[in-house]
C-alpha cells in the first residue's frame, strides 16, 4: 500500500471498511470453499472451528511472550505483564478447545440423529453472543488488565482465578449459551433417535455445564475457594472432557474406520466406568496441600494413581481398531491426528500425571514448572490433537468430500506440521520437566520454598537453559501451527478424485 | 461367532459405568460436607479471621513428622485489634486484591497457580522481611510500590506497579497473615521462618 493510499484509509473510514471488504473477498477466492457442501449443522460447526483455530494462533502467540519474559524480564514490563500474557495464554486454550469440542457435537449431531438440528437458529444466535463476548473480553483482559479490590472487578474485569478468569458477567453469558447448546443437542436426538453414543453426550454435556456454575462464586476463605475451582479444572479435564472426547472417537472411529456401532459402544462403556471411576475421586490429588483434611491424601492418591487406567484402555482401543481394519481409511490428516491423540492422552495425562501424583512426590513438585511440563502435553496431546483430527475431517467435506488418502498433492504440509507440533511441544515438555526437576530439588526440598530459595531455584543455569529451550521449542510449535494453518485453507484444493467410501465392518 | 459374553456385553458395561458413576459420585458428595466443616474459617484447620491478632508460625512437629503452622500469643497487625467482623472485613478486601489484580498468575497461592513468581502460601513468614518489627511496614511498602523496592536476588525480575492503594494493601497483609496459619499438611516443606531466626 502507497503512504498516500494509507493516510487516506487513516482519514476516511468508509476506504478503510471498502479495503477490508476487498481483502475479505480476495481471501475467499483463494481458499475457494464451497458452503453448498456443508449441511446446515456442519454449516455453524465451521464457524466454530473457525474461531477455534484464531484463539489457538492467539494462545501461541501469548505464551511465545510470556516464555520471552523468563528469559528477558524487562521485556513488556509495565505494559503487558507476565500475568496478562499468560492468562490470554490459557484462556485462550480453554475457549479454543470448547470451540472445537461444541463445532465437533454440530458436526455429528444429525448424523448420529438421524434428523435435522432442532433450533438451529438458536444455535447460530448463541455463536455470534459467545463470539462477541469471547472478542469482549480478550480486549478487556487487555487493555483494562486489572481493577481495585471491588466487587465490580470481579464482575466486568477478571475474576483472577487460573483459567476461569472470565469476569462474571460472561460466566452467565456463557452458561446462557451452553443452555441452547444443550437445547439443541437434546431436541435434535428426541426428534430424531436416541444412541448410546447420544445417551452418553448428553449426560456428559449436562456434567460439564453443571461444573462450571461451581466456579462461579466468590469466597473469602481460599480453601474452599479452591477446593471448588478444582471441581472445574480436575472434573473437566480428567472427567467430562475425556469422556467428551470419547464420545468423538467412538463417532470418528465408526466414520472413519468402519468400526461396528456395538463395539464402539461397549468401549465407551468401559471408558465411562473407567474414567469416571478413577477420575472422579482422583480429584483428590489436588486436595493435599490446600487446607483439606489428611483423608484426602489416602484417596487422592489412590484413585489418581488408577486414571492412566483408561487411557491405556483408549489407546488399545484406537490402535486395535486401525489395526484391525487395516488403516484403511479415507482421510490420513485426520487419522494420523486421532492416533497422535491415543498416544498424547496416555503421555500426557497417564504418564505426566502419574508421576507427580503420589502425596511423596507432590510435596515437592507442587506449584513447580514440573506441573507445567505435565500441563503442556496433557492439554496439547490429549484435547490439541483431537480437534486438529476434527478440522481436517471437516474440511474435507467442506472441499466436497474429496479424496485425502495416501497419494494426495502436498501431502509434506500435513506431515510436517503433525511433525513440528509434536516434535514442538515435546521438546517444551521435556525443558519444563528438567526445569521442574530442579524446581522440586533446589527450591522445594532444600531450600524450603522461601522467596529467596525461590529465586535461587530461577537463577540456577539449569533452569535457565531449560528456559532457553523451551522458547526454542515453542517456536518449532508455532512454526507447526503456521504450517497447520496453511495447510487447512489448502489441502484438497484442485483435488478431483472422491474419498473412497467406507462401509461398516 | 459365538454369543457374546456377559462380561463383554454393551448393556453389562452400560449398568457399570452408571453405577460406578453414581458410587463415585455420591461418595464424593459425602466428603464434599465433610471437607467443607472441617475447613470453615474457625475449624482448626482453618482459622478464624481474627488469628491477625495473634502470632504465627510454621515448625517442623517431630510427633507428626510435618511442618504445622503455629498459632501463639497476642501480636497485634497494624497495631489494631481487630473484632471478628473488621478481620473478616479485612482479609475480605484482601483476597479480591489478589482476584483483581490477577496475583494468581505470577504466584502461586497454597501452591496453586503460575510459576513467575514466588509461592505465597506463607509468605507473611518470610525471612525476606528481616524482622518481626520491620515486617508490616516493609510489606506495606513492596506492595505499594515494587518495582522501588524490588529484590530480585540478581534475576532482574521485578513485581510490576499494580496501583494497590494503602487500604488494598493493608488487606492483602491480613489475608496473608491469615493464609500463613492454614494447616496445610505440612507443605511447603523445609520451610524456614522468620520467627526462627530471632530467638
Ligand atoms: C506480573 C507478575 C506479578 C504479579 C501480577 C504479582 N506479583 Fe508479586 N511478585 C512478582 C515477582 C517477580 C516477585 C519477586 C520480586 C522481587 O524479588 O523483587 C514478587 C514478589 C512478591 C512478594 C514477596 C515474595 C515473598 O515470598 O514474600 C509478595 C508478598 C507479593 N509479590 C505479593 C503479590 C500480590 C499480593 C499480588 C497481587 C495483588 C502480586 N504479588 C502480583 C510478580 C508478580
Ligand atoms: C487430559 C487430561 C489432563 C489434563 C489436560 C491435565 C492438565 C493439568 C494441568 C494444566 C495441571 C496444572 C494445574 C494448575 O494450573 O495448577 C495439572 C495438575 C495436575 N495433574 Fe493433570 N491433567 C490431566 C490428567 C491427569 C492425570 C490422569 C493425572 C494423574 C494420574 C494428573 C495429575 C495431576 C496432578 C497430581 C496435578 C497437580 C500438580 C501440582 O501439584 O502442582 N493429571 N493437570
Ligand atoms: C508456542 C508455544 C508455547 C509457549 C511458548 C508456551 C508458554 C507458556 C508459559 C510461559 C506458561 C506459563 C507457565 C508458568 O506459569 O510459569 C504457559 C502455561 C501453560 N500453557 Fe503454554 N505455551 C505454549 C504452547 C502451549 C500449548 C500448545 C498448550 C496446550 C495445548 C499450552 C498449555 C498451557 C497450560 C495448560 C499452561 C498452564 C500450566 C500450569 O499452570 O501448570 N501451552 N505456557
Ligand atoms: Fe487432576
Amino acid at each position: 500500500m502507497s503512504s498516500n493510499e494509507s493516510s487516506a484509509v487513516l482519514t476516511n473510514p468508509s476506504a478503510l471498511w471498502h479495503k477490508a471488504c476487498t481483502a475479505v473477498n480476495r481471501f475467499k477466492a483463494w481458499v475457494a470453499l464451497d458452503g453448498g457442501n456443508l449441511s446446515p449443522g456442519q454449516t455453524l460447526a465451521v464457524k466454530y472451528f473457525c474461531v477455534a483455530v484464531v484463539l489457538f494462533f492467539a494462545q501461541l502467540l501469548f505464551g511465545l511472550l510470556a516464555a520471552l519474559q523468563f528469559i528477558f524480564p524487562g521485556f513488556l514490563y509495565e505494559f503487558l505483564d507476565f500475568s496478562v500474557n499468560r492468562m490470554v495464554h490459557i484462556n485462550a486454550m480453554v475457549v479454543w478447545m470448547l470451540y472445537g469440542f461444541i463445532g465437533c457435537i454440530y458436526w455429528l449431531l444429525e448424523d448420529e440423529s438421524g434428523t435435522e438440528i432442532v433450533g438451529l437458529k438458536w444455535g447460530n444466535l448463541a455463536f455470534l453472543i459467545l463470539t462477541a463476548a469471547v472478542a469482549l473480553v480478550v480486549l478487556v483482559y487487555i487493555l483494562v488488565q486489572i481493577g481495585s479490590g471491588t466487587d465490580s472487578s470481579l464482575w466486568f474485569i477478571n475474576e483472577g482465578r487460573e483459567y476461569i478468569e472470565a469476569p462474571r458477567w460472561a460466566d452467565i453469558g456463557i452458561v446462557a449459551v451452553m443452555l441452547v447448546f444443550a437445547y439443541n443437542v437434546v431436541a435434535t436426538f428426541n426428534k430424531g433417535k436416541w444412541s448410546g453414543i447420544a445417551g452418553v453426550l448428553t449426560l456428559d454435556l449436562v456434567a460439564l455445564a453443571g461444573l462450571y456454575v461451581a466456579g462461579m462464586f466468590y469466597m473469602t476463605n481460599i480453601t474452599h475457594e479452591q477446593y471448588w475451582w478444582w471441581w472445574v479444572i480436575h472434573l473437566w479435564v480428567e472427567a467430562t472432557w475425556e469422556v467428551l472426547v470419547g464420545v468423538i472417537m467412538a463417532w470418528s472411529l465408526m466414520k472413519l474406520l468402519g468400526v461396528r456401532r456395538k463395539i464402539v459402544q461397549t468401549w465407551l462403556y468401559i471408558e465411562v466406568a473407567l474414567m469416571f471411576g478413577s477420575g472422579i475421586l482422583g480429584l483428590g490429588h489436588h486436595y493435599f496441600w490446600i487446607g483439606t483434611p489428611e483423608y484426602w491424601l489416602t484417596i487422592g492418591g489412590f484413585f489418581s494413581a488408577l486414571e492412566p487406567i483408561p487411557l491405556v484402555a483408549m489407546v488399545v482401543h484406537a490402535v486395535y481398531d486401525a489395526g484391525a481394519h487395516a488403516f484403511k481409511n479415507s482421510n490420513h490428516p485426520a487419522l494420523a491426528w486421532i492416533i497422535a491423540h491415543a498416544f498424547g492422552n496416555f503421555f500426557g495425562a497417564g504418564v505426566w500425571g502419574f508421576m507427580h501424583t503420589l502425596p511423596q512426590i507432590n510435596l515437592y513438585t507442587h506449584g513447580t514448572q514440573w506441573s507445567a511440563s505435565h500441563g503442556h502435553l496433557a492439554f496439547f496431546g490429549a484435547y490439541a490433537t483431537i480437534n486438529i483430527a476434527f478440522f481436517y475431517l471437516a474440511i474435507q467435506h467442506w472441499r466436497g468430500g474429496v479424496w485425502m488418502a495416501g497419494d494426495s498433492q502436498n501431502a509434506w504440509r500435513w506431515k510436517w506440521a503433525l511433525g513440528l507440533l509434536n516434535a514442538g511441544v515435546l521438546g517444551m515438555t521435556i525443558a519444563l520437566l528438567i526445569a521442574g526437576y530442579e524446581q522440586s530439588f533446589i527450591e522445594r526440598a532444600v531450600e524450603g520454598s522461601t522467596w529467596g530459595g525461590y529465586f535461587s531455584a530461577q537463577n540456577h543455569p539449569s533452569f535457565q537453559n531449560a528456559m532457553v529451550w523451551r522458547l526454542i521449542w515453542g517456536l518449532v510449535t508455532f512454526a507447526g501451527l503456521g504450517l497447520l494453518i496453511w495447510d487447512l485453507l489448502t489441502i484438497g484444493k484442485g483435488e478431483t478424485r472422491k474419498a473412497q467410501v467406507i462401509e461398516p465392518h | 461367532m459365538n454369543e457374546t459374553p456377559r462380561w463383554a456385553s454393551e448393556s453389562f458395561w452400560k449398568k457399570t459405568a452408571i453405577w460406578v458413576t453414581a458410587g463415585s459420585f455420591l461418595i464424593l458428595i459425602v466428603l464434599t460436607f465433610d471437607t467443607l466443616s472441617k475447613t470453615s474459617a474457625g475449624s482448626t484447620r482453618v482459622p478464624d479471621y481474627t488469628v491477625i491478632n495473634q502470632k504465627i508460625d510454621y515448625r517442623f512437629d517431630e510427633k507428626l513428622n510435618k511442618f504445622m503452622p503455629i498459632i501463639g500469643g497476642e501480636e497485634l497487625l497494624f497495631d489494631k485489634k481487630y473484632t471478628a467482623e473488621e478481620a473478616e472485613q479485612l482479609v475480605t478486601l484482601g483476597k479480591k486484591t489478589t482476584q483483581a489484580k490477577n496475583c494468581m498468575n505470577c504466584h502461586t497461592l497454597l501452591g496453586n497457580g503460575a510459576y513467575y513468581a514466588p509461592d505465597l502460601t506463607k509468605a507473611w513468614l518470610d525471612q525476606g522481611w528481616i524482622s518481626r518489627d520491620m515486617r508490616e511496614d516493609m510489606m506495606l511498602k513492596f506492595l505499594m510500590d515494587p518495582e522501588n523496592n524490588a529484590r530480585t536476588f540478581g534475576s532482574g525480575r521485578k513485581m510490576p506497579n499494580l496501583n494497590i492503594t494503602e487500604a488494598e494493601a493493608r488487606g492483602v497483609i491480613a489475608f496473608l497473615k491469615w493464609m500463613s496459619s492454614i494447616d496445610t499438611n505440612g507443605f511447603p516443606h523445609n520451610f524456614t521462618s522468620i520467627e526462627s531466626e530471632e530467638e
